[in-house]
């Protein structure tokens, strides 16, 4: 039995038991419905142009606040790892930047920006540069000395050295930090759509299919949806970092 | 004067700048929704020392909200903890465990928590049982797939020294197979932390009536921007204090490994 196998029974097996634990009547079934309910709910949106457009809009809005955050943290984060006084300058203000979580600024930024989509990016972007931020900091640290001082020798300018010998080191590192910040990025603009009311996105559908009707049925099509998106995009991620960096695994196993 | 102590006070400098900066900047805009410092300082005066002296002159908000929030961090990372780091050994420990649940937890872990909270709330209610699943729900993952993997690492001149001489199964978990995953479990453990904070504040803003995130959504509706502001200011100083804490006894509990830094003192 290979590995794809088992991991399709293991599905079916978590299935089999939420079919039966929502039949079981130890929950009102309107409130947790079994699966077939649900699948046969996200066949019916899937085709519905309304639910598809919700659907855009935030993976759109997610696209662009990943982009930027990549657009932001991977510049500063070589600026602030390569020179040193930046860096002193810059940590007391970043220590007490980051911990804030994003999400404490939503009500805020409701109010401040209004509900528009501009919101919702600027606060996922507020999260999502950190991880990357930090993972370039940390891969310009962990940077062997002597690949530094050789391109140093061979008469590298120091923009050179940043382009041929800091950045490809860093890619993995970069590529890591990516990979949490886009599912910060998914929880803080799904999270703002639900808070916001009147937009549109996948947040927004689960606040309309929960309050009123109470359409339980639908909140949890839309939770597989996002589940799945959020699992394709860190398919993806996983992929460019086992493709495109191949040479950076075959590196550290030769070391 | 050291250098240590110089950029102590340069890194202070700084910060003191920045908040006289941002003093001015809020002061010369005027807007509602920035207020300066001082008048923040000033509304976390007026919302939380305002008790007897009996309670130590905590105000009400602290006891409602302030505390009841932590208590539902900690009880629902704690829970995290527990559950990730016990299932994680044991799946990790088994050949064929993950294949069967991993492609599940991989999909479970991608959900974004707040889509699932309308669920939570009509299966839980409003009380803190629903804002500690949430949690726990969100924070769950990074553990157990960090735990999972440094188990796995174990090195496998350990494992077969410990067959041959018939270690018990809890002296090999707990001697051999969790100290060689900690360094692993710690990178989950901080990861968790952070999630599970801002799962915290979102559960509240959804579905409480209490709590520092009820407490924001409250103070924007009263339009109590110093007060909202108040909140925000408190919750960075807990994430940044529990994430010291955490680094602090990440470092205690990975001291006897030769960190990279001091191997390469010693040796060069």
């Amino acid at each position: 039995m290979n590995k794809l196998s088992r991991g399709l029974i293991g599905l079916l097996g978590f299935l089999v038991v939420w079919e039966a634990f929502s039949r079981s009547g130890f929950v009102p079934q309107k409130y947790f419905p079994p699966p077939s309910t649900v699948l046969l709910r996200l066949g019916e949106l899937l085709t519905q142009a309304d639910f598809l457009l919700e659907l855009v809009a935030t993976v759109l809005a997610w696209a662009i606040a990943l982009g930027i955050s990549i657009a932001i943290a991977v510049p500063a984060g070589l600026l602030l790892g390569s020179v040193r006084q930046v860096r002193t300058a810059s940590r007391v203000i970043i220590e007490f930047l980051r911990p804030v979580p994003s999400v404490a600024l939503i009500p805020l930024a409701l109010v401040a920006v209004g509900s528009g989509p501009e919101t919702k990016i600027a606060l996922a972007v507020y999260a999502a540069v950190w991880p990357i931020l930090f993972n370039t900091i940390y891969a310009l640290d962990e940077i062997d000395p002597v690949m530094v001082e050789t391109a140093r020798s061979f008469g590298f300018s120091r923009v050179r050295t940043m382009f041929t010998v800091a950045l490809p080191h860093s890619a993995p590192f970069v590529l890591t930090g990516i990979r949490l910040s886009a599912a910060v990025a998914l929880i803080l603009v799904v999270s703002t759509e639900y808070l916001a009311g009147g937009g549109v996105g996948l947040g927004n559908f689960a606040l309309n299919a929960s309050t009123g009707a109470g359409r339980m049925d639908l909140v949890l099509a839309g939770t597989v949806v996002a589940g799945l998106i959020g699992y394709l995009i860190n398919e993806i991620l996983e992929q460019v970092h086992k493709r495109g960096l191949r040479w950076s695994a075959v590196d550290r196993e030769a070391a | 004067m050291s250098t240590k102590t110089r950029e102590f006070l340069n890194r202070w400098l700084v910060f003191a700048i920045a908040l006289v900066a941002w003093e001015l900047a809020a002061r010369l805009a005027g807007s509602t929704f920035f207020p300066p410092p001082t008048r923040i300082v000033q509304a976390m005066g007026e919302s939380w020392f305002n008790g007897p002296a009996s309670s130590l002159f905590l105000g009400e908000v602290v006891f409602q909200d302030v505390l009841t929030s932590i208590g539902r961090l900690a009880a629902g990372w704690a829970i995290a903890v527990v559950l990730g780091v016990g299932l994680g050994v044991l799946l990790g420990r088994t050949r064929t465990a993950m294949d069967y649940v991993g492609p599940l937890f991989a999909f479970m872990r991608a959900i974004p928590p707040p889509v699932l909270v309308p669920v939570f709330l009509v299966l839980l209610g409003i009380d803190s049982t629903m804002q500690i699943t949430v949690i726990v729900f969100g924070a769950v993952w990074p553990i157990l797939m960090n735990t999972v993997d440094g188990v796995r690492s174990v090195d496998q001149v350990k494992v077969d020294t410990a067959r041959s001489f018939r270690i018990p199964t809890p002296h090999w978990v707990l001697g051999v197979v969790l100290p060689a995953a900690t360094p692993k479990i710690f990178a989950g453990l901080r990861v968790s932390l952070s999630i599970a904070l801002v799962l915290m504040v979102v559960s509240e803003l959804v579905g409480a009536t209490n709590g520092i995130g009820y407490r924001l959504i409250f103070d924007q509706r009263q339009w109590d921007f110093p007060a909202m502001w108040a909140g925000i200011v408190l919750l960075g100083v807990l994430g940044y204090a529990l994430n010291t804490v955490l680094l602090a006894a990440e470092r205690r509990a990975l001291r006897w490994q030769p960190s990279q830094a001091t191997s390469a003192g010693v040796g060069g």
